[in-house]
C-alpha cells in the first residue's frame, strides 16, 4: 500500500527523520496561506499523487506547469496551486493519462550542499531488510543502477536492531558525507530504519535527501510503502490509504478477494493462481493477441468471484473477448463448470468467453458447459485457447 | 528415492483444526500421506478426521516419531508456528500459509538457517513424492511417478506444469513448490543439488518468476554443478514493470529480474527454455532427448 509524500513526511517528523515544513492544501486560497504561513522568501509547490517523476511531469492540458514548482510570493503559490488543483498530472510512472491532483504540498525552501539517495527494502539475496544509498541524489535510482552500479552502496541490517552506526558511517564514508556531519547522519538514518522496521514497510525511499549548509539532513522527497500482508497489525496506517489514488477496478477486486492489474489490451483474463494468470498473458501475446488485465481468482473460484471477475472484465471497455483460464486442482471442474454458467448467465455477456478447463473430473465439467448451449467457446488446451481468443478478439474490431 | 520425503516420511499438520488444515490433511491422508498428529494449541487431545491432536509440536514430535510437518496456521501466527517447529526439531518444515508479513520472515530466518530444519515456503504449494507422499496443497491425482523433479516458484503453472509432463509420458520423482514470497526458506540451487544426486532423478524442470534473481543462481549452479537434462520456463513476459502481479512476489525493479535476462542466463548454461507455457513438457522431453 503506497502513501502520499506528505503522509509519509509527518510519518518521518514524528519519528525523528528531519523533513523541511510544509502544509498540506487543497485549495489555492489554502495553498497562498500555507506561503504565508511558513513565513520564508521561498516555497515549492508539489503535487500530490502516487507516482514518481512529479518534478520533471506535467499537467496534461498545459505541458508548461511542472509537477513542483517553485514559488516567491503568496499570489504565486496560489497561481500554481490552481494550476496543478484539479488536473491531471502526466509523469513517467503514471501512464498517459496521468493522475488528478487533489493536494499540493506547500514547503519551505532550503539551501543546499549537496544531494544524495536513501532507501530501504527487503532484499531477497540477503534474506533482511538493506539500506541502500548513493551520492547521485535527485537522479532515478534505476537509471544510477544500470549506468553506473559503482555509486550503488547497499548495507543490510538486522532486523531487530536496526541499522548500527558504523554502517552508518561506513556508508558516510564512501558517499563523501562531511566528518562534521557523521552524527546527524547517524540519528538520522538509525530514524530511518527504525521507520521502516516499525512500520512494516515494503519500500522506503528519500530521493533527494539534502546535506544542508550547516551539516543536516534533510528529507526533500519521501516515499513509503507498506507491506499489505502487515497491515492487520497497523491500523493507523491503513487510515492512510487513499482510494482516489487506485484504479478503481483494482480496489472493486480487493474488495471481492480477487487480485486485478489493468493492461492496456483488448483480451480479458480470468486465471486461477498467480503463475498461470501471469503465463496466460504471456501465451496471448505469443499468439499475437494483447491482454487487457491480470485477474487471479486464487487457488479456488467461487461463483460469487467469478461473478464479480466477469463483472470487472466486461467493464473494461477495451476488452473485446475473455478468456478463463481455471487448473482445477482440489477445486473440481465441474464446480468451476457450474459457477461459470451461473456467472455467465447472471452478467449480461457482450463478448465471445473462450474457457480452457483443465484438472479434476475434467470431463463433466466440459461436458456441463457444452450442454448448456451458451455462447461459450471450449478449447482443449492451453493454446487452442490462445489462438480461439485472439480470433475471437480480433473478430469483432 | 525420491527427494526430502517418501511412502515412510511422518507428517504433522500445524493448524490442523482450521478449515484448510482439516481440508488438506485428509486430502493428504487419501493420497497415502502418513498424517500422524496435528497441532493446535489449547486443543490437544481431540482428533481431526482421526488424526491426534496436540498442544505442542514438541509434544506431537515426542508421541508420533513425525519428520515433517505441514503448517496452514494464520498469517499473524505463522512465524512462529515455523520457528516452533525449528525448535522442536523437525527436519521438514513446509509452510502452505500465504500473507505472512515480509519481515517476520526476515526476523525468523536467521534462526532457521541456524537448525537443522529445512524450510519449504511459505506461501507454496507444497511437495509430493509421486504416489508416495504428498505434502501440500497440490492435486495429487495429476502426478505419475518417473524421472522428472521439477521445481517452481509458482502453484498452480506448477501443476500446469506436471499435466503436461504426464500427459507427454514423463512421471515425476518429487516437485517442490518453493514459494512466492520475498523471503521462501528453500532456494533452486538448495534443491538443484538434492535432484542432481538423486538417482531417480534423470531430467530437472524449473518454473520461474520475473523478478529477483533466482532463475540466475540457478543457471550458474547448473552450469556448474549439474549433469542431468534442465529444462525450463519463466512466467511474466508480459507483465508491466513495478507492477505487483497478485501474490507472485514479481516486481521487477530497474530492468533486473526481466524474462529475457533470466532466459539468457538459462540458456547460457545449456538450460532448454521453453518459449511458451504450453511447451514445458514438450521442452522437458527434448532436453533429455539432447542428453542421452
Amino acid at each position: 500500500m503506497k502513501i502520499h509524500e506528505y503522509q509519509a513526511k509527518k510519518i518521518f517528523r514524528e519519528a525523528g527523520v528531519e523533513v523541511p515544513r510544509g502544509i498540506v492544501a487543497d485549495s489555492p486560497r489554502a495553498a497562498g496561506e500555507a506561503f504565508a504561513g511558513l513565513g520564508g522568501p521561498m516555497a515549492l509547490v508539489k503535487a500530490q499523487i502516487h507516482a514518481g517523476g512529479r518534478g520533471k511531469g506535467t499537467i496534461a492540458e498545459m505541458p508548461a506547469q511542472r509537477g513542483v514548482q517553485i514559488v516567491r510570493s503568496r499570489e504565486e503559490a496560489e497561481t500554481a496551486a490552481g494550476n496543478l488543483l484539479g488536473h491531471r498530472l502526466v509523469t513517467i510512472q503514471t501512464g498517459a493519462e496521468g493522475k488528478t491532483v487533489h493536494r499540493v504540498l506547500v514547503e519551505e525552501g532550503c539551501s543546499i550542499a549537496k544531494e544524495f539517495y536513501l532507501g530501504a527494502v527487503v532484499d531477497r539475496g540477503t534474506g533482511g531488510p538493506v539500506l541502500i544509498a548513493s551520492p547521485e541524489g535527485g537522479m532515478e535510482i534505476e537509471h544510477v543502477a544500470a549506468a553506473m552500479p559503482d555509486r550503488i552502496f547497499t548495507e543490510p541490517f538486522n532486523s531487530y536492531t536496526g541499522v548500527q552506526p558504523h554502517q552508518i558511517r561506513k556508508l558516510a564514508w564512501r558517499l563523501g558525507l562531511p566528518q562534521s556531519a557523521l552524527r546527524a547522519a547517524e540519528q538520522f538514518v538509525q530514524a530511518f530504519s527504525r521507520v521502516f522496521l516499525e512500520r512494516d514497510c515494503s519500500l522506503l525511499e528519500i530521493n533527494p535527501l539534502a546535506l544542508t549548509a550547516d551539516d543536516r539532513l534533510l528529507a526533500l522527497d519521501a516515499k513509503m510503502s507498506f507491506d499489505d500482508s502487515a497491515l492487520f497489525r497497523h491500523a493507523d496506517s491503513t487510515e492512510l490509504r487513499d482510494l482516489a489514488e487506485e484504479e478503481p477496478a483494482e480496489v472493486r477486486a480487493g474488495e471481492a478477494g480477487l487480485s486485478y492489474v489493468k493492461l492496456d489490451g483488448n483480451i480479458g483474463c480470468l486465471v486461477n493462481g498467480a503463475g498461470l494468470a501471469m503465463s496466460t498473458m504471456d501465451l496471448i501475446k505469443l499468439h499475437g493477441g494483447e491482454p487487457a488485465n491480470f485477474l487471479d481468482v486464487g487457488g479456488g473460484a467461487n461463483v460469487r468471484q467469478v461473478i464479480e471477475a466477469f463483472h470487472i472484465l466486461l467493464g473494461d471497455a477495451s476488452v473485446r473477448a475473455v478468456l478463463v483460464n481455471i487448473f482445477g486442482g482440489i477445486m473440481q471442474c465441474t464446480t468451476i463448470a457450474d459457477a461459470l454458467l451461473e456467472a455467465y448467465r447472471t452478467v449480461h455477456f457482450t463478448v465471445p468467453l473462450v474457457v480452457r478447463l483443465e484438472g479434476t473430473e475434467v470431463e463433466q465439467g466440459r461436458r456441463i458447459l457444452a450442454e448448456s448451449e451458451l455462447n461459450i467457446i471450449a478449447a482443449t488446451d492451453l493454446t487452442d485457447a490462445a489462438q480461439k481468443v485472439v480470433a475471437a478478439a480480433s473478430r469483432r474490431i | 528415492m525420491s527427494i526430502l520425503i517418501d511412502r515412510n516420511t511422518r507428517v504433522l499438520c500445524q493448524g490442523i483444526t482450521g478449515r484448510a488444515g482439516q481440508f488438506h490433511a485428509k486430502h493428504c491422508r487419501e493420497y497415502g500421506t502418513q498424517i500422524v498428529g496435528g497441532v493446535t494449541p489449547g486443543r490437544g487431545g481431540q482428533s481431526v478426521e482421526g488424526v491426534p491432536v496436540f498442544d505442542s509440536v514438541a509434544e506431537a514430535v515426542e508421541r508420533t516419531g513425525a519428520e515433517a510437518t505441514m503448517i496452514f496456521v494464520p498469517p499473524p501466527f505463522a512465524a512462529d508456528a515455523i520457528l516452533e517447529a525449528v525448535d522442536a526439531g523437525i527436519p521438514l518444515i513446509v509452510a502452505i500459509t500465504e500473507g505472512i508479513p515480509v519481515l517476520d520472515m526476515a526476523r525468523i530466518m536467521p534462526e532457521v538457517r541456524r537448525s537443522q530444519s529445512r524450510l519449504i515456503g511459505p506461501n507454496c504449494p507444497g511437495v509430493i513424492t509421486a504416489e508416495e507422499c504428498k505434502i501440500g496443497i497440490m492435486p495429487g491425482y495429476i502426478h505419475r511417478r518417473g524421472p522428472i523433479g521439477v521445481i517452481s516458484r509458482s502453484g498452480t503453472l506448477t501443476y500446469e506444469a506436471v499435466w503436461q509432463l504426464t500427459g507427454v509420458g514423463l512421471g515425476q520423482s518429487t516437485c517442490v513448490g518453493l514459494g512466492g514470497d520475498p523471503i521462501v526458506g528453500t532456494s533452486f540451487v538448495d534443491l538443484l543439488r538434492m535432484f542432481e544426486e538423486d538417482p531417480q532423478t534423470e531430467g530437472i524442470l524449473l518454473i520461474g518468476e520475473i523478478g529477483g534473481s533466482a532463475e540466475e543462481d540457478a543457471a550458474a549452479y547448473v552450469s556448474a554443478h549439474v549433469t542431468k537434462a534442465v529444462a525450463a520456463f519463466v512466467a511474466g513476459r508480459t507483465a508491466p514493470p513495478g507492477k505487483r502481479m497478485g501474490h507472485a512476489g514479481a516486481i521487477i525493479s530497474g530492468g533486473k529480474g526481466t524474462v529475457a535476462e533470466k532466459v539468457a542466463a538459462l540458456e547460457s548454461a545449456g538450460i532448454f527454455v521453453a518459449q511458451s507455457p504450453a511447451e514445458m513438457g514438450e521442452t522437458m522431453k527434448r532436453a533429455l532427448r539432447k542428453k542421452t
